[in-house]
């Protein structure tokens, strides 16, 4: 009878089909897509730049392979050097203000006021604009002659000349760090408000009752909640800053001096703006071993607090 | 002594009204149960006790102190809420004590008073615990733990068992009522379950639309009803109501309608008579189906009214008897050792003394 009915169903499924009905095959057959991308579009590059910065390879000539030569050479190099402390700086400051803004952002829009949904929509600007065009507009703000933040000061009588913004190298690094906040802040504002939204506001009532006054309910209730969310709004933040380009490429250029540059930036300027690639490449797989410890600390704590 | 009184208390959400007028005095060591059907204002009468929510007018004094600014954590109040709001990144210990630390307690204070805390509550094996790892049961022990560590004036209760099982929450009643008789603090408890109400209540307000309905102690309540909302409300199941007209049949007061003919006991009657005009006065007549049984050669003819049953629900302690008299639907408890089928025909009587009569228009009681 049994026989019957499933004859009844239809065409029994062909041998080759009826395999994925054993789990491991299924699986393979449903991952490879997604491995064929990841391995078509990051193993395969990612290889390709390793042994590329191990060659001597320019624009127009092959090269050979000259081991870690490459390397040696950056590690020497003054301004290789100036690069990655740039990186670090201008990733650390910009987080830190970038955290803090947003947190406190976040909070503000956590609570219930009129024209919130607007005041919402608004803070992501910074973010949907392109960047390009954004750093464009900054760019003429920051301009010696034509500056607005300039004009705005000599009329409050704060300055009585004007101010170089980018002439100056610690200016213009300073520049580049507002910048960058001012574009990542509502990233932070944004997805802080939504680990805000899912703590219950009873929780708050409930330590509000047990005598904790709103910092200690802060402190207390709101922030160690937070941080997994925290956590991992800091991990791509740190990354994406880290590996800036654009932001740095349309302000400065890396200039006044070699001053502003970034991993990023100075990879381009040595390896496409030069011509020596395979000593660009060797300057943005130096990037690769910080990101990745950076990567791996950050998950290592967050799995922590996750669990805990 | 924490006395806490309501006057004239009012709040209202922009411009919806959402409690009304309410006058309230909780004594000292009483337990107080606000009961109503939801959206009725008893939780957010509750919060505007707690300090949650601000008062839009009207007052509230705890201990004579007029506390309508006073923020939460200066009110000496503990909360025990319906989603019990443990914070989950504490341990069971942890939750209980922040309370004391937030209020700068010594530490070995704090310790001796989780421990007492802990043993009353029967969660002792459970203080290292995080809240994700305890049942709902067991959650509801901390939240409690949390209140009563604290040693409150009050202690303010948010429908704190609706979230439990239904054989739980009976257990939990009866833990509740034993733990209020042992720590003896004013408290005040919002539920919609008339249960509850009921077996916890010192006293019970019934609210329904942000109104206050009635104010009293359960058997009060479930005898004297104010209104036809109240007498509806409480009493499991509930009370059976009939519209009738009312009409002096040679000296006796007698409530007709369809199928129905029942003559009023002398005192019923006395206060009926002073609402009717001429033959023809409408009313609600309401019965508990408890007070219905079915007719013996004992009973008289003027209480007496035959039904058709529609639907019999045997519960073994009794018999449920959905039945129609005329156009009315009567639900009576009786005997389980009745033999009844449905759509057998059946006479019914009543308790005379235990009728209720409504003013069909304003649904007073007579």
């Amino acid at each position: 009878m049994a026989v019957t009915a499933v004859a009844g169903v239809g065409a029994r499924p062909t041998p080759r089909l009826r395999r994925l009905e054993d789990e491991r095959w299924l699986a393979m057959a449903l991952l490879f897509p997604t491995a064929l991308l990841l391995g078509l579009f990051i193993a395969y590059p990612f290889i390709e730049g390793v042994l590329l910065s191990l060659t001597s390879q320019r624009v127009g000539i092959p090269g050979k392979w000259v081991g870690l030569d490459n390397f040696v050479k950056v590690w020497n190099d003054s301004i290789f050097r100036t690069s990655v402390w740039n990186t670090f700086w201008y990733t650390a400051v910009t987080t830190v203000f970038k955290l803090a803004l947003g947190l406190w952002l976040a909070l503000l829009l956590n609570r219930h006021f009129r024209g919130k949904a607007i005041v919402r929509a608004f803070i992501l600007l910074p973010f949907i604009i392109p960047t390009v065009l954004s750093t464009f507009a900054w760019k003429w703000m920051f301009d010696p002659t034509f500056s607005v933040i300039n004009w705005a000061l000599f009329h409050m009588g704060i300055i009585t000349q004007r101010i170089n913004w980018l002439g100056d190298p610690d200016l213009a690094m300073t520049s580049i760090i507002v910048v960058n906040i001012w574009r990542g802040v509502p990233f932070f504002a944004i997805s802080l408000l939504a680990g805000l939204q899912t703590i219950s506001p009873e929780l708050n009532e409930a330590a509000a009752i047990d005598g904790a006054r709103p910092w200690k309910r802060f402190w207390y209730v709101t922030w160690p909640l937070l941080l997994p969310v925290t956590m991992v709004v800091m991990l791509f933040s740190v990354i994406q800053t880290f590996a800036d380009f654009q932001l740095v490429y349309v302000m400065t250029g890396g200039g006044p001096a070699n001053a502003t540059h970034l991993f990023a930036t100075y990879a381009y300027q040595i390896g496409i703006g030069t011509g020596l690639l395979s000593e660009g490449a060797a300057i943005s797989l130096a990037m690769f071993p910080f990101l990745f410890l950076i990567v791996v600390v950050q998950l290592l704590y967050i799995r922590r607090v996750e669990t805990r | 002594m924490a006395e806490v009184t309501l006057s004239k208390l009012n709040k209202f959400f922009d411009t919806t009204h959402v409690v009304k007028d309410v006058d309230l005095q909780i004594r000292d060591k009483e337990f107080m149960v606000f009961v109503g059907p939801s959206g009725c204002g008893k939780t957010t009468t509750l919060r505007m006790i707690a300090g949650l929510e601000a008062v839009s007018s009207g007052d509230i004094r705890i201990e004579d102190n007029l506390v309508n600014e006073v923020p939460p954590m200066d009110r000496d109040i503990a909360m025990v809420f319906q989603n019990y709001a443990l914070y989950p990144h504490m341990s069971v210990a942890s939750n209980m004590a922040f309370g004391l630390k937030m209020r700068k307690f010594p530490r070995d204070q704090i310790e001796e008073r989780i421990k007492r805390a802990a043993t009353i509550l029967g969660i002792e094996n459970l203080l290292a615990r995080k809240p994700r790892q305890l049942s709902g049961g067991q959650r509801q022990r901390v939240a409690l733990g949390r209140a009563i560590v604290r040693d409150p004036k009050v202690f303010l209760f948010d429908e704190p068992l609706s979230n439990l099982d239904a054989k739980l929450r009976v257990q939990m009643r009866v833990e509740l009522k034993k733990l209020h008789e042992r720590l003896a603090v004013t408290s005040i408890y919002v539920t919609h379950d008339q249960v509850e109400a009921m077996t916890l209540g010192d006293r019970v307000v019934v609210m329904k639309d942000g109104w206050v309905q009635q104010v009293g102690e359960p058997l009060e309540l479930y005898n004297q009803p104010a209104n036809r909302f109240v007498a509806g409300f409480i009493g499991s199941p509930a009370m059976n109501f009939a519209e009738v007209t009312l009409a002096d049949q040679g000296g006796k007061v007698v409530a007709e309608a369809q199928g129905l003919r029942i003559v009023l006991p002398d005192e019923l009657a006395a206060r009926a008579r002073t609402k009717m005009n001429g033959a023809g006065t409408p009313a609600t007549l309401g019965i508990r189906p408890e007070d219905l049984h079915v007719a013996g050669a004992a009973d008289s003819a003027d209480h007496c009214f035959d039904v058709n049953v529609e639907v019999v629900e045997q519960l073994g302690s009794e018999i449920l008897l959905d039945s129609r008299v005329g156009s009315a639907l009567m639900v009576a408890s009786i005997d389980p050792a009745v033999k009844v089928r449905a759509h057998d025909k059946l006479r019914l009587a009543l308790k005379p003394e235990r009728l209720h009569l409504f003013d069909p228009q304003t649904e007073m009681a007579y």
